[in-house]
């Protein structure tokens, strides 16, 4: 390969005394400084209101609009009893280019449904949010439009969701009890199944 | 002996040939559903038409007899619209279970959909509803919904089994498959119509919902559940441990070997690999209680009081060839061990189709190398001279001899005799009172040949590496070689092979190149 020599740029006189060019910065910081305060003074008494003044959003009290397709953390959509609509076909598992869904299907006591996820695992820490698995799904069971952002914990097992987290996105770490009515595994119980079908479904 | 044409290439045939048959001997596949190279002819799924010429219409490849001068069309505009056609009233009734279905991924539909249907459905009325998820019996399920009436299994239990559960009831598009009342699909051989089934309509009980099919490798082995050494493919899973509980082997599948098994598979076998991943010993053991020790340690204690000591040795006819002859070699010829294979038998069931009494896969390879049969001395015989007290060492190779022998003759030799090792790949009543426990790989772990009843020699090929800490068994008796200062330097199954063809005049002259993908028989006749 050729190597290229690359020059480089050699300082002015001008640029080498320094104080000018800290000024030149002040002055754009400045510029703003007073125009953001003059403008913000301007539209409280409602003048200049048709010239915009730079914008803070006060993130986390305030969150910024997502745009419909923005891909967030995943949702397991549900059906009318409050179990998943996943049919456990494992198409996101197979497409998942991170694999990090891990699925464990299992007999469904009702005939039309021919399987449901016993588990359903995601983990965060290692997922890409490419969509795939949003794409790929068949019964529409997994989306990705909960609009959280945010996802943090401090060890790398807290990261892994599990389906109590995918069902109901409004439920953050630690989960505190397991309230699923169907037969699942999840992290709550060490893995070893929970729930029955006898149980009355909510 | 009639010559045709079949897509522009001359082939001449036997008489009586069909010209599907013709076709395959070209290696032009013609799609079939109906069709099967070991059953009767139905000629009703219709899917395997093609262009005769001089003939008004198309064709079914199954069902026609090739005739003199005959020029076959497969591939061309006319015999592929045809069965686009087919394929269309197939799928008419067909549920959209892709996703959920067993079959997916191994689907005939969804390969010949793919090969020349892609059509735009045109079907617009509600699907006929049938019966789904009905349990034929403990290995198969149907679902009659996916069923395309190809008659299959039908023909399967009428012909093969010659049980005739099944039968194909009502008419039109409502006719439907099933048992008749009453019976149970409970026969010997039932998950065979799982393989001939070309959609998802019977799927297995024991593979529903273990794994989705591409999850699945394969590897070529050999049936280790009798002495007829049943060619199969076994698929298992290795990168995704949340399936199937974490074991590695998931399913069987024949493998066509026209000497010894066809087509088919008994469900014996077919589900005879759960030892694989269950209940395996993975550690090496020693006397002082459960003490995990360490192969050198082990192999070194063991080395050191063979040396000089009075051995006894029952080996297994579950053992490969290769590592027999290692056993004789090492035991026998320079220890001058009493070493047999020959241990009482359990009786087992048997069959005039493929399911042989002796439950072991290499009985005949371990007479044909001295350690069975009327020569050699037997596993009782050992097991008394050792309670006598006349043995040093006792060497106990996958037999579970409380079982055998019971468990106050065990628990004797566990005393009287001064080292009592016991290799082997599974839990059993004989490793507690053994003083050594040596972890042995399964046969799938390991690569070697079996000779099965009618001396074939056939070779079994490594699927995966050996689970944790243990090792095959050729490689634990050639390390054991090297600490006795025996000159054994060789270093794999393939050249214990040649030396053993060299030694053992009914293997002369095979090689793993000469045995391939479907055994030789050996020299001598059984």
């Amino acid at each position: 390969m050729a190597v290229r020599v690359v020059r480089r740029h050699e300082l002015t006189f001008w640029e080498k005394i320094y104080i000018p060019q800290i000024l030149c910065g002040l002055k754009i910081t400045f510029t703003h400084f007073f125009r953001n305060l003059f403008l913000h003074t301007a539209h409280l008494v409602g003048r200049f209101k048709n010239v915009p003044a730079s914008v803070t959003i006060q993130y986390p009290e305030e969150l910024r609009p997502l745009m419909s397709r923005f891909r967030s953390r995943h949702r397991l959509t549900l059906r009318e009893d409050h179990t998943p609509r996943c049919v456990g076909c494992m198409l996101c598992e197979t497409v998942c280019p991170a694999k990090c869904i891990t699925i464990v299907p299992a007999e469904h006591p009702d005939p039309n449904i021919e399987k449901y996820p016993i588990r359903f695992d995601i983990d965060l820490g290692v997922c890409v949010y490419c969509g795939y698995c949003v794409e790929v799904c068949p019964e529409d069971a997994i989306r990705m439009d909960t609009g959280i952002l945010d996802v943090a914990a401090y060890s790398r097992e807290a990261m892994r969701l599990d389906i109590h987290e995918l069902m109901d996105p409004g439920l953050r770490k630690p989960v505190s009890r397991c309230n699923l009515k169907f037969p699942h595994k999840c992290g709550l119980n060490g893995g070893e199944m929970k729930g029955s079908w006898d149980a009355p479904r909510p | 002996m009639p010559k045709l044409s079949i897509d522009g290439r001359e082939v001449s045939v036997r008489d009586g040939t069909t010209v599907i048959q013709a076709a395959e001997k070209l290696g032009i596949f013609v799609p079939r559903y109906c069709y099967h190279p070991g059953l009767s002819i139905a000629g009703n799924c219709r899917i395997c038409l093609v262009e005769v010429e001089k003939f008004p219409k198309l064709q079914i490849a199954c069902n026609t007899p090739v005739t003199e001068g005959m020029v076959v069309h497969t591939n061309n505009e006319k015999a592929e619209g045809g069965r686009r056609v087919v394929l269309e009233f197939l799928l008419a009734n067909h549920p959209l279970d892709c996703p959920v279905c067993d079959q997916s991924g191994e689907c005939d539909l969804q390969n010949f959909y793919l090969n020349f249907g892609l059509y735009d459905p045109r079907f617009r009325e509600q699907k006929v509803k049938k019966h789904k998820a009905v349990a034929l019996g403990p290995h198969v399920m149907l679902d009659q919904e996916r069923c395309i009436l190809c008659s299959r299994c039908v023909r399967f239990t009428d012909e093969i089994t010659k049980t005739g559960e099944f039968g194909i009831f009502n008419r039109g598009d409502h006719a439907e498959l099933g048992i008749y009342p009453g019976s149970e699909l409970n026969n010997r051989y039932s998950a065979n119509v799982v393989d001939i089934c070309p959609v998802g309509a019977l799927t297995e009980r024991d593979f529903r919902f273990k794994a989705r099919v591409w999850y699945l490798s394969s590897a070529p082995t050999v049936c280790n559940g009798c002495a007829q050494g049943c060619n199969m493919d076994l698929h298992y899973v290795l990168d995704r441990p949340h399936l199937n509980d974490g074991a590695r082997v998931v399913r069987v599948k024949p493998r066509y070997n026209p000497d010894v098994n066809q087509w088919w598979l008994c469900d014996e076998g077919r589900y005879g690999f759960g030892w694989i991943d269950r209940a395996r010993l993975v550690k090496v053991l020693s006397r002082d209680g459960e003490v995990a020790a360490a192969w050198e340690q082990a192999l070194a204690a063991i080395a050191g009081a063979l040396k000089g000591g009075r051995i006894g040795v029952i080996a297994s006819a579950q053992l490969t060839n290769e590592e027999l002859f290692l056993i004789r070699e090492i035991f026998w010829r320079a220890l001058g061990a009493q070493v047999s294979a020959s241990v009482p038998v359990k009786p087992g069931s048997c069959d005039d189709f493929l399911i042989q009494a002796d439950k072991n896969p290499n009985t005949f390879g371990a007479t044909l190398l001295g350690l069975a049969g009327p020569d050699a001395p037997t596993a009782a015989q050992i097991v008394d001279e050792a309670l006598a007290g006349d043995l040093d060492v006792l060497w106990v190779m996958d037999h579970d001899l409380v079982e055998l022998f019971g468990e106050e003759k065990v628990r004797g030799l566990s005393e009287k005799v001064g080292l009592f090792v016991f290799s082997g790949t599974n839990e059993n009543a004989t490793v507690p009172l053994a003083h050594w426990v040596l972890p042995s790989a399964a046969y799938v772990e390991k690569d070697g040949t079996f000779v099965n009843f009618k001396g074939r020699v056939q070779r079994i090929g490594r699927a995966f590496p050996p689970l944790q800490d243990s090792r095959e068994d050729w490689r634990i008796l050639l390390e054991l070689a090297g600490k006795l200062g025996l000159p054994l330097d060789w270093q794999s199954p393939e050249k214990i092979f040649l030396a053993l063809a060299k030694a053992a005049p009914p293997f002369e002259g095979l090689s793993y190149e000469a045995i391939g993908a479907q055994g030789v028989r050996v020299a001598v006749a059984p």
